[in-house]
């Protein structure tokens, strides 16, 4: 993976308020990038927002003439992977670009400014930019005993995400945190973690599954936006019908194996060496979706199964507790202890019911009864 | 050894009849091929081979034939005889029906050594088979939630919606899974009980399942 890139990241804040004037086509040339690279992340994006490749003239067209929206980035109960896997990307260009193309105004993580300074950039845009900004959540927001577990600036989270989201155009939840409460919201949950869906619910939200989200499937969304001047079609959890739309084990490229009946039994066998299917090492594929096996990470380097790993489901709701074991295909039966599965008690519970009728149908047949005709009337 | 002379009686009609064994042949199918959907034995030789595509296949075929049988078994309990009948299948709402349901269950528990005849379905049998429909109907409905998603916002999946805010799709499949056991449970029950029936009541209890005649000392209920 490539260093940070320590000067993109300082002018972030600057940059933000100097050009909002200028076309996004205008600041790329400004900023020397090539029309070249311009085009190439064009047709990126154009695959990101599962859209033909004859769209990426348009695409690119619409871009140069648009102008940037004002973006916040929150940082609530996280670990900063969603930045992460923003910030590094491998290819230092299109990360520019990304970077040129979100005018981040306010990001706890990466701005230069700091304390209050900072915090008065947050207000300038809750005020001068309302309904017109963009807000990206990361991780989830504490909502028990009134959100007393987690603040920044001296504020609540809750109370935070309700002014910041509440006034925004709208709202992009980054991760499955920001999501649906991520791993804050696994059981036991003591800090009452949600997704911003949940903490502010009415306002506009699209939810970006993931952990880490797919940085190219925030900057598609935010593409389809400066494109078509409207959020992409969502599916019922709120994510875009462009990257969450299809399942991962039907686009997956170990299913030859899988239809196959090829599949990996242990670590490090030779069908893992071979690449087979991780059906049996609990691979949560067929329950997950996302678009990991087209779009991978890292600039399209890799993706979990990919580098021989189960999906893990991380991008479904309650992941944490409803995907789990990770390495096996069902959950456990709740109220058996641990380690019950499916079969175990299963079996044992039809190894009861056989037991019970042998022993009937041992005393029935030594035990004489009264057959109907032995009645000789009728009722 | 009675000496009295027993009534032959047409019950089970043709479409009773064929319900019940087009659900026995699908269930078997459906339980192999589930139980090879659930845990897979590595059958494939080359990447070329399809015995998952194959078994998931039949899999899904003789779900289809199940629910259809499923269905017109429904439609048949509104046109069939007296003994197909929706009512039947809620004896616990009449009097006479709780009465001999007591008087089954006195049987079954070794308290009563009269056997209780019945023409029809006997209305301990009939609860049972209330509470199986209604595990049917689950699995019905999360087996075709986890088979629509391989074509997500397609009618399938829309329509069943509702489960998938309902439940997690883990959590379908564990239910969609350990059902498969309950049901095997019912299949041991209900083997057992016809076999005993037949050996007491000596009323053709198993032909009856394949000829559709009992054979009964009461002329009518
Ligand atoms: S590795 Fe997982 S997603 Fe891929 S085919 Fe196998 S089960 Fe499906």
């Amino acid at each position: 993976m490539a260093k940070l890139d320590t000067g993109k990241i300082s002018n972030v804040s600057k940059q933000g308020v100097e050009n909002r004037d200028c076309s996004i086509g205008e600041i790329l040339r400004q900023r020397g990038v090539s029309r070249r690279d311009f085009m190439k992340f064009c047709s990126v994006m154009t695959a990101a927002m599962s859209l033909p490749a004859t769209f990426a003239p348009k695409v690119a067209q619409a871009l140069d003439k648009v102008k940037r929206p004002t973006l916040v980035w929150l940082e609530l109960q996280s670990c900063t992977g969603d930045t992460e896997a923003l910030l590094r990307s491998a290819n230092p260009t299109v990360g520019e670009i990304v970077l040129e193309i979100l005018s981040v105004d306010y990001h706890e993580t990466i701005m230069a400014a700091a304390g209050h300074q900072a915090e008065a950039a947050l207000d300038k845009v809750i005020v001068e930019e309302k309904g017109k900004y963009i807000c990206v959540v990361e991780g989830s927001v504490s909502m028990k005993n009134g959100g007393i577990y987690a603040s920044t600036g001296g504020k609540s989270h809750l109370d935070r995400v309700r002014q910041v989201c509440g006034g925004a155009l709208a709202t992009i939840a980054v991760g499955t945190c920001a999501s649906y409460g991520g791993i804050g919201a696994a059981a036991p949950n003591p800090t009452g973690a949600a997704g911003v869906r949940e903490a502010v619910p009415g306002a506009t939200i699209i939810n970006l599954p993931g952990c880490p989200v797919n940085a190219d499937n925030l900057t598609a969304t935010i593409v389809h936006y400066l494109v078509f001047s409207k959020l992409p079609a969502l599916d019922s959890y709120g994510r875009p019908l462009f990257a969450y739309g299809k399942r991962i084990h039907d686009n997956c490229e170990r299913r030859p194996h899988f239809d196959a009946g090829q599949y990996v039994e242990q670590w490090g066998d030779d069908r893992h060496r071979r690449g087979f299917c991780l059906y049996k090492m609990g691979c949560k594929g067929p329950a997950t979706f996302h678009n990991c096996p087209t779009q991978r990470y890292n600039e399209k380097t890799s993706w979990p199964i990919g580098a021989g790993h189960p999906c893990a489901g991380c991008s479904e709701p309650n992941f944490w507790d409803t995907m789990s074991p990770m390495y096996k295909r069902l959950p456990n039966v709740p109220g058996f202890g641990i380690e019950a599965t499916a079969d175990k008690v299963g079996v044992a519970l039809v190894a009861g019911a056989a037991a019970a009728f042998a022993v009937h149908g041992t005393l029935n047949a030594i035990r004489k009864d009264k057959e109907p005709s032995d009645k000789g009337k009728e009722e | 050894m009675s000496e009295s002379c027993k009534f032959k009686r047409y019950i089970w009609e043709l479409p009773v009849r064929w319900c019940h064994w087009i659900n026995v042949l699908s269930i078997a199918l459906l339980a192999v091929t589930g139980f090879l959907i659930g845990n897979p034995y590595s059958f494939g030789k080359s990447a070329s081979d399809f015995t998952m595509g194959w078994i998931r296949f039949i899999h899904f075929t003789a779900a289809y034939a199940f629910t259809v049988s499923l269905a017109s078994r429904v439609i048949w309990s509104f046109i069939g005889n007296r003994y197909a009948q929706w009512r039947e299948f809620l004896p616990f709402l009449y009097v006479k029906g709780r009465e001999k349901m007591i008087r089954m269950l006195r049987y079954y528990m070794l308290l009563d050594k009269e056997v209780p005849e019945t023409v029809g379905h006997n209305p301990l049998a009939t609860t049972a088979y209330l509470v199986l429909f209604f595990l049917y109907i689950t699995m019905v409905l999360t087996g075709f939630s986890l088979y629509a998603e391989h074509a997500p916002q397609g009618i399938m999946h829309k329509s069943l919606g509702f489960m998938y805010s309902m439940f997690s799709n883990q959590g379908m499949r564990l239910f969609h899974h350990f059902s498969m056991y309950l049901i095997f449970g019912f299949i041991v029950n209900h083997i057992y009980s016809a076999w005993l029936m037949d050996i007491k009541e000596h009323g053709s209890e198993i032909s009856s399942m394949f000829s559709g005649y009992k054979f009964t000392v009461k002329r009518e209920e």
